[in-house]
This record gives C-alpha cells, structure tokens and sequence, in this order.
C-alpha cells in the first residue's frame, strides 16, 4: 500500500485531511509540524506528502528544502496544503519542488483532483 | 413541491429546451430552484412558480428552465480527453491545413466557461504547427449568466481548484482578492453565444471539433434527435465530435465515424477525381 505523510499543526485538519486521503488508498502517517515530519521521512519515506505551510518549529516551506537535502529525499511527490494563496508564495513553493498546491480550504474533491494531477492516483 | 408544480416545471423545461426532467427527483429539483427563488426575490419555489405561472413571464420561466438545464462543470473534465485533443486532434487537424483557415472549434453547452477555456488553454499546449493555424474557440450555452460569467473569466478559488493544474493557475491567471481572472489574452481566444440545440442554431457557421459533453443525456428523444442532427451538419468534413465520457453510445448522430473514448468523425472531403 502506498504511503502518505499529512503533515498540518491542527489536529482537526490533519484528522479531516487523514480521512480523505485513506478514501484514496493510502496509508497515512501524521505530523504536527517540520520537524516530527523530518523524523517520519528519515525512518521511512512516504510516497505522498500533504504539506501545511505556517506551523511552530520548522514550517513546510523549511521541511521541503531540508527534506530534498536528504538521501532519498527527492522521492516523495509533495502536496502543499496551506491557506497561504498568493502567486509568490506558490511559486515559490513550486521551485522548490512542491508538484501540486492545495489552498485552503479544501474539500475532498479538490485533494482528489490534486492527488490526480500530482500523478498520485 | 407538489406534483402539479413539478409537472410544470418538467413541462416548461421540455417545451424551451426539450429538457428530460425526472420528476421523482424532487429534491434535485428543489435544489436547483431554491437559488433562483432567492435571487428573484421570492420568499420560496411556491410562489415564484405561482408568479410564473400567472404572468408567464419570459425572463422567469428562461431563469427556471436554465437553472434545470445547470450541470456540474470543471477545468479539464475528463482530463484524458484534453490530453487526446492536444496531443492527437488538433495536431491532425493542422495538417496540411489551407493558410487563412483558423481551427474552429466550440463548446456546446459551456456553462460558466471552463470547458472552453480549458480547450484555449490545450490549444496554448498542443505546439507551433497548431497555434500558426489560428484557433476560434466558440463557447455556446442556454444561460446568458452562465455566459457572463464565462466571458468575464474569473472564478473562484474553489473552482480554479478542481481540475486545474497550479503551473496553468499561475501562468494564466491574475490573483484579485480571493478572485482569479483569466489573462485578457487567453479570453481574447474565446468567443461566446447563447444557442438553444432545442430550436435551430444558426449563424454559428461549421466546426472542426465540436464538444457536447453530458448535453444530450438529459434531453427528451426528440429534442435530442434535433440536436444531434445540428450537431452533425455544424461539422465541417473531416471534423471530430466528443462526446462526454459517460454519455451512452446510442447518443452519437448517423453518419459519423466512432473512435473511442467518446470521439466521433465526420469523413473527410473526397479529393476530387483530377
């Protein structure tokens, strides 16, 4: 079964987010923040990682760069997932290898029709 | 609702639009005509059918049946149809085609618009040979709010989100408030008009490729016969019809060639014997 990291600081989100992405056929791991998810992804790498942007400690956009650093981290196809919706801010998440990009809020169709363009489906 | 005022309802959608409307369903159709109530200013569906009814007024009983002919719509719906269109029809259709003669292509039944701005948006993607053909992308609906909408190009964040690629959303479209509008130079590719298959289309001209997807299904057969026919004589020779994906078979018009995926094909010119 493929594998997907939701990482979000709200448990709320993270348990909405947990669901819809299990609908898809995932198995889903969660963190609550840059760091816990780090440590998710040098135990293991998820073949999926749903991404929040603002969060405590280490937030997404830091996770992503740092997470592309390391061995193996180049695999997992990355999803932002932020109410963050400015051109800017999705550039540049997609230079540094985000491969779709999710503004909040989201239903289950849009992670659906994001998942697919993310080739994750 | 009650029975007579459903009976109406079907009755009036049949006769404007040759609309199918299943009428066990009554709360599908209360959902679709709460909102007009509300926007025309009646305290419920009861007394803006009564309204309706006794002053048989035009812009009313136009706004009921448009609102029983809306259906679900997204950027690139069934995306492995665009990918097709991009990659192997328009390609196809720019072979060898005579200078001056743009690619005409329309969208039956666009709605608010993102069925043909996606067909623009393949057209930016499907390479040189196709953009120096030219391209007119026609966008055609029952509903002149749908088609204002459309033209304006600007849509929601929920509707830029579904089915749309964020590279496409970024390069295509300005961000105003929580509104994204399309570039004025994607919209400058479109062109819109309210057509009604139920009666006769005219002045449209003919088609390369023409897309009437999820249209037919939910008309009567007769209207559908009608439809199918104008859709058949709105091609020009060698010129595709698609269907949606879901659509029945039995819903393609006599005399086209069935390829797959819901794509049809009017043969193209005989050559004349030299």
């Amino acid at each position: 079964m493929r594998t997907c990291l939701v990482v979000d600081d709200s448990r709320v989100i993270r348990k909405v987010a947990r669901r819809i992405v299990e609908d898809m056929g995932f198995e889903v791991a969660e963190a609550g923040d840059g760091v816990e998810a780090l440590a998710w992804c040098r135990a293991s790498m998820p073949d999926a990682i749903l991404l929040d942007w603002n969060m405590p400690g280490m937030d997404g956009i830091d996770f992503l760069r740092q997470l592309r650093r390391e061995r193996g981290g180049e695999a997992p196809t990355v999803v932002f997932c932020t109410v963050e919706n400015d051109v800017d801010r999705i550039r540049e998440a997609l230079e540094c290898g985000a491969a779709e990009y999710i503004m909040k809020p989201f239903d289950s169709d849009i992670v659906q029709s994001k998942f697919a363009l993310a080739d994750l489906l | 609702m009650k029975a007579d005022e459903v009976e109406f309802v079907a009755e009036i959608a049949r006769a404007a639009a040759g609309l199918e409307v299943e009428r066990e369903k009554v709360y599908l159709i209360e959902s679709r005509l709460a909102p007009v109530a509300r926007r025309e200013g009646f305290g419920s569906i009861r007394e803006m059918l009564l309204s309706a009814r006794q002053r048989r007024e035009e812009k009313l009983l136009w706004a009921v049946v448009e609102a029983m002919a809306q259906s679900e719509t997204s950027f690139f719906r069934d995306p492995a149809v665009f990918t097709r269109i991009r990659e192997e029809i328009l390609p196809q259709l720019a072979v060898r085609r005579p200078e001056g003669q743009p690619i005409r292509i329309w969208s039956v039944g666009c709605g608010p618009g993102q069925e043909a701005y996606s067909l623009a948006l393949a057209v930016e993607e499907a390479g040189a040979a196709v953009l120096a053909c030219g391209v007119d992308v026609l966008g055609s609906d029952l509903s002149e709010r749908a088609l204002e909408k459309a033209q304006a190009g600007v849509y929601t964040q929920f509707e830029v989100q579904r089915g749309l690629p964020i590279r496409q959303l970024i390069r295509h479209f300005e961000k105003r408030d929580e509104l994204w509008t399309l570039s004025p130079r994607l919209r400058s590719m479109l062109r819109w008009r309210r057509a009604n298959l139920n009666a006769e289309v005219r002045g449209l001209g003919r088609f390369d490729l023409i897309l009437c997807r999820y249209v037919l299904a939910g008309m009567t057969d007769e209207s559908r016969g009608r439809a199918m026919r104008q859709l058949a004589a709105s091609l020009l020779p060698g010129g595709y019809l698609v269907l949606g994906l879901q659509d029945p078979d039995e819903l393609a018009p006599k005399g086209l060639v069935r390829l797959d995926g819901g794509v049809y094909r009017l043969k193209p010119a005989e050559r004349a014997a030299a």
